[in-house]
């Protein structure tokens, strides 16, 4: 067990290094850090000194190592527009874009799983197949469109719901929480749904074709032939075989549903990371950029660990001492 | 009253090409106590009657005529909850694969309580005391431990068993077995019969086996009945069956079965069988396209290939130290020598390293240690592709699985057509055409076939395009890797007489591999047998079958299905 | 050829497509919209790239049928007074563009990449497939935005404009190569194990042909499957980022670039300059859809 979970912890640490890497890049390669932070009118004395202090003449080496260093500690730099530290800034989006994204996984998982195993096992149905025509429909409608059709409807013309932003927040200290108040929910409606729809639509498609892979196998034929009955050959024999698979893609998943809250973010102007992000690359802003990066590549290789351990627990055949 | 009793059945399969019938009009009886066998080839429907006794039949396959009684009850057509009362608590079944029957997520103990508890309305600990006593029965060793493994960590031989305890533990009348030991090695192959015999004397239940061997037949069988594309040619006791059958295609059926007792010239040609196609055309040498360019017996050397302390290691455990990555000795240093025309047999059960052997002589992998001599030339030491394509083009391989063993996309003439191409065998494309179209013709498909894809040919036949293909660069010397054995008995039968054929005429040298003694009786000049990557073995094929000098020679000698010991003949 | 037209109509994916309407509705569908939208200077009713053809006078017109509609504007005009259906038209060329010319090099490139990875195995495949790992932990979306956020910054501004669609094509492709690769490569090492490629080995053919004639014609069935299936996420991709303001500029629209401009016009009840780009975008990406789906059911013989 913990020779496993350090061969991924490692394989983790090399996933940030890449990403580390890339957004280094960024920094060196695309625009020119200094110009964006001085002035127009400032001497090419001042400039150099700028230079100096930001490190920018020190080896490439040495500047990569600092910048990790700086990005462990939560150091991302100052945003070339807002003059304001990067680190102030993700924290202040940071619970907006969590709230939305959870909330939104918790929708996708909630329905998606139920409908994925009906339509696997009742593959003939009428409800079915109208699960399959919608899901269908489900991964043919772009994320914002569902955004601006939602908006339109519930929004503009029935006028129910509010269409940007996250109503009132209440300021928990170091967590801004739209949860406690009635606009907030109001508010978190309809961008959760928008979220959710594509997720949850990839979700059943996964889960059926997995379980009729499933219980095409022999041991379950087997089972049947034993006697046993169609609801334990469902869940427990089907079912759980079907989510030692199913779990890793459900679990990148939901990390995508916090990059893709970028474009729900923008359809509902909901003030959170992906609005940030969006935002700075239309500017050019290098530090939010790869700041947001490192940040989205470590909640990835986070959930990524999860999904290792929980498959782990599931699988016998990963448990044997080689 | 029999116990089971098939009256009429009659199984279609509705397709949008009209109503495929895939068992017609079978009748049988099973008493207690008895073992009845069903054999028939590929494609005779005997799996499908087991499915439907049970209504486990595929969609769309339906039982669309006939009765199956058990005990005197009807029980087709029973409401799916009734149906449950009788799967694995009145009828058992064992499937073919050890391997994908067990749930990989469950211990043994949960899969057998969970089945007891359905049927025998025990408690929880009187379950788990009758599921430990199940797998004594079946022969596992400490079953208190053993019962808290997962699936995975038992090996193939006692998978089967722990599958056999679970249609046994609720104690059935009646046990369906589907080509219980066919995905078994020999020696397992015959402990999980011992077993099966001794758990139907000792309960007296009644069992069906299906299989297409018909040495598992003689093993076990009391009765047999023999099934040929839907229907029952025969029905009668095993060694009346066996040894003085009255239908044709039982009398076909079992004169190509390679025998094991003596060695036979060529397998009888038998009819009633898969139709062969055009009849084998001679070849003269001397005036053939096939004989140019070659040195009949022109070679000084004793040996046309001789391998010397071979070895393959393959990477089992990977890491980044040297001491800590694990190696698996494949090929653990083996010797030995081929002469010109002659046909070395080469035996082993699975996993002893045999078609390695043949992989690293014509140069799929590359010998860890060791020398591949060819013709005087120590091939392993030729640096160039050139230099190594001259040989290689003068020893050919032809392999196991007609299925995979041709390219899907391309046509036949152009399969065998490529080897002439490459190695620039002809002077023109007209040339390549009228020499494919020629080899079509001698391994029996008919130049015709030439324009064909894969697909729409056979297993046989496809082993066929294989032989046409190696042909296609002269080779001197053929590699056969279980040519024979995804096939058919009857069809094995023509492919054994054809390569038979052809090394005569061809004066090829051979390297014929098999797991199948009898054939390698019918075939080979001298033997070699292999264990665990070493060669333990080596005679010529009379001395060796006759008296082996080796332990596990003997061994193998011994578990050899002997079809005829029942025979009037 | 009438031999393949013969085995291609008596053949099981001729009948399957025959038999199911949906399907057919779905091709025809697809055909008439990349149709209409190659030949959209014939086709359609204004160019939208002359000026002399619109007037701001004529700008924010609703649909024909109702109020204050024209029959000259059957869907409408937007704020500058084109044609809506024009735009439509004009539109679904851009994102047909874009979709199919990065699914093509997306194609190309993970082709090549899980060839090589698949067949040549150890540390080249070990190399390969940790990248492709790294990538494919991230939406495809997201790299979109990143690779196109990071050319478009190298890029001089004046250039921008006019490569934009070229910037957006090479976004595109490399989100999208992962999956060939990943694809390609596990079929790949499948098929190297196969025995008609021992038997090319076996007859001396050097790798890169074995991998070119041999393999490569084995591994296109699922390529293709994923191609249909992509190239609706690719319009898709298209789409959103020219909705995000990064993609197509608004002198060239494609159909995301014209929900963008619409969105604007949605609160002052304008709603024809989005929804009709908007249905537009989701009836080809759900033609496609579909027609992916059931390539893929009645190439997977399992489903049968």
């Amino acid at each position: 067990m913990l020779f496993f979970i350090g061969r991924r912890l490692y394989q983790a640490a090399l996933v940030m290094l890449t990403v580390a890497l890339i957004a280094f890049a960024m920094f060196q390669y695309v625009g020119d850090p200094v110009s964006n932070l001085a002035g127009q009118d400032t001497t090419v004395a001042e400039r150099e000194l700028l230079k100096e202090r930001l490190g920018l003449n020190d080896s490439v080496l040495e500047q990569f190592s600092r910048f990790v260093i700086n990005a462990v500690q939560g150091e991302f730099g100052v945003s070339y527009r807002m003059r304001v530290p990067v680190r102030d800034l993700i924290a202040e989006r940071f619970p907006a874009t969590l709230e939305l994204s959870m909330m939104s996984a918790f929708l996708a998982l909630l329905v998606g799983i139920p409908m994925g195993v009906y339509t696997a096992l009742n593959r003939d149905s009428w409800l079915s197949r109208s699960f399959m025509t919608l899901s269908l429909i489900g991964i043919s409608l772009p994320t914002f469109l569902i955004g601006i059709f939602l908006i339109l409807f519930f929004g503009v013309i029935l006028q129910w719901l509010p269409t940007f932003g996250r109503g009132e927040v209440v300021d928990l200290g170091w967590w801004s929480t739209g949860m406690l108040t009635g606009s907030g929910w109001r508010s978190m409606i309809m961008p959760a749904i928008t979220l959710a729809v594509f997720q949850m639509t990839l979700i059943v498609r996964l889960i059926r074709a997995e379980m009729l892979e499933v219980l095409r196998t022999d041991y379950i034929k087997f089972a049947r032939a034993r006697g046993l009955s169609e609801r334990s050959i469902s869940f427990s024999h089907a079912l759980k075989n079907t989510l030692v698979p199913v779990i890793t893609i459900i679990g990148l998943q939901i990390g995508s549903l916090i990059a893709f809250a970028i474009i729900t973010e923008s359809v509902f102007q909901w003030p959170g990371m992906g609005l940030l992000f969006i935002q700075a690359i239309g500017e050019v802003d290098i530090p939010i950029m790869s700041a947001y990066l490192l940040l989205i590549g470590f909640v990835f290789v986070v959930i990524n660990l999860i999904v290792d351990i929980l498959y782990y627990t599931i699988d016998p055949r990963l448990r044997v001492e080689k | 009253m029999p116990l089971l009793q098939i009256r009429g059945m009659r199984v279609e399969f509705p397709s949008r090409r009209g109503s495929v019938t895939a068992v017609r009009d079978v009748n049988f009886e099973l008493e207690s106590g008895e073992i009845l066998g069903i054999v028939g080839e590929s494609g005779a429907g005997k799996s499908t009657i087991a499915n439907a006794i049970l209504g486990l039949l595929e969609p769309p396959g339906i039982m669309s005529r006939g009765e199956v009684l058990l005990d005197g009850e009807c029980i087709d057509g029973l409401p799916i909850e009734l149906m449950r009362k009788i799967r694995g608590k009145r009828i058992g079944m064992i499937f073919q694969d050890p391997l994908t029957s067990l749930n990989p997520l469950q211990t043994i103990e949960e899969q057998l309580v969970e089945t007891i508890k359905i049927h025998l309305q025990f408690g929880e600990s009187e379950a788990q005391k009758h599921a430990i006593s199940m797998l004594e029965q079946v022969g596992i060793p400490d079953p208190d431990i053993r019962i808290k493994h997962y699936p995975h960590q038992f090996s193939g031989g006692m998978r089967q068993r722990v599958v056999i305890a679970l249609s046994l533990c609720a104690n059935p009348e009646v046990i369906l077995a589907d080509e219980p030991t066919t995905a078994l090695d020999v020696s397992i192959q015959a402990q999980i019969l011992d077993l099966m015999r001794r758990l139907v004397r000792e309960t007296g239940v009644g069992m069906i086996i299906i299989t297409h061997d018909m040495g598992v037949i003689s093993e076990i069988c009391d009765r047999v009945m023999v099934m040929y594309r839907g229907d029952v040619v025969e029905t009668g006791p095993t060694r009346k069956i066996l040894g003085n059958p009255d239908h044709p295609y039982t009398r076909s059926l079992i004169s190509a079965v390679p025998r094991a007792d003596r060695r036979m010239d060529r397998f009888p040609l038998v009819e009633y069988i898969e139709a062969a196609g055009t009849p084998h055309k001679p070849i003269d040498v001397q005036d053939h396209w096939l004989g140019k360019a070659r040195n009949f017996g022109g070679s000084k050397n004793e040996f046309l290939v001789s391998v010397k302390d071979l070895e393959m290691r393959f990477t089992t455990v990977r890491s980044m130290f040297k001491s800590r990555r694990r190696y698996l000795k494949a090929v653990d240093r083996v010797s030995f020598d081929i002469r010109p025309g002659e046909v070395l047999g080469l035996v082993g059960e699975s996993g002893s390293g045999k078609s390695t052997v043949a992989r690293l002589i014509c140069g799929i992998y590359k010998p860890y240690a060791g020398q591949v001599v060819f013709d005087g030339t120590d091939l392993t030491s030729l640096g160039s592709r050139r230099q190594i394509n001259i040989y290689r083009r003068q020893m050919q391989m032809i392999f196991q699985d007609p299925f995979s063993s041709l390219n899907a996309r391309m046509r036949v003439a152009d399969i065998v057509a490529e080897p002439i191409r490459f190695h620039r065998l002809a002077s023109s494309n007209k040339e390549v055409l009228a020499i494919v179209d020629d080899l079509l013709d001698h391994v029996g498909l008919g130049a015709a076939a030439g324009k064909k894809f894969p697909h729409e040919f056979s297993g046989g036949q496809r082993q066929r395009i294989s032989i046409a293909r190696a042909l296609a660069t002269r080779p001197r010397f053929l590699i056969c890797d279980e040519p024979t054995s995804a096939l058919d008995v009857s069809i094995q039968a023509q492919i054994l007489n054809l390569l038979k054929d052809l090394q005569e005429e061809l004066q090829l040298t051979m390297l014929f591999i098999s797991h199948d003694l009898p054939v390698i009786r019918q075939v080979c000049d001298r033997v070699a047998v292999m264990r665990d990557g070493k060669l333990v073995e080596e005679a010529k094929t009379e001395d060796l079958f006759n008296k082996p000098q080796n332990e596990y020679t003997a061994h193998l000698l011994k578990l050899m299905p002997r079809l005829h010991s029942h025979g009037a003949k | 050829m009438r031999d393949f037209l013969q085995r291609f109509f008596g053949g099981d994916l001729w009948w399957s497509f025959r038999s199911s309407p949906m399907v057919i509705v779905a091709a025809i569908t697809t055909f008439v919209m990349i149709f209409s939208s190659a030949f959209a200077n014939i086709v359609a009713p204004y160019d939208i790239f002359d000026l002399t053809q619109f007037n701001l006078m004529d700008s924010l017109k609703p649909p024909v049928w109702m109020e204050r509609g024209e029959v000259g504007f059957l869907l409408g005009t937007d704020d500058q007074g084109r044609d809506v259906l024009s735009t439509i038209l004009y539109g679904s060329r851009i994102s047909l563009l874009v979709g199919f010319f990065s699914v093509i090099s997306a194609m190309v490139l993970g082709i090549i990449i899980g060839l090589i990875a698949g067949y040549s195995g150890g540390w080249v495949d070990a190399v390969l497939m940790r990248i492709a790992d790294v990538q494919l932990s991230f939406p495809a979306i997201l790299i979109a935005l990143l690779v196109n956020g990071i050319i478009s910054g190298l890029l001089p501004g004046e250039a921008q404009a006019d490569l934009a669609i070229y910037v957006l094509i090479v976004a595109i492709s490399l989100s999208f190569w992962v999956q060939y690769a990943r694809t390609v490569r596990s079929s790949t090492m499948v098929e190297r194990t196969k025995e008609y490629v021992q038997a090319a080995q076996v007859i001396g053919l050097p790798q890169p042909l074995i991998l070119l004639r041999h393999i490569l014609p084995n591994v296109m069935g699922p390529v293709l499957v994923i191609a249909t299936i992509q190239l609706a996420l690719a319009i898709i991709t298209e789409a959103t980022l020219s909705f995000l303001g990064v993609g197509v500029p608004p002198t060239s629209p494609s159909l995301g670039t014209l929900i963008r401009i619409g969105n604007d016009y949605l609160f002052s009840g304008e709603w024809w300059i989005t929804v009709f780009p908007g249905l537009a975008l989701v009836i080809l990406v759900l033609a496609v859809n579909i027609l992916g789906d059931w390539l893929r059911d009645a190439l997977n013989p399992k489903l049968r």
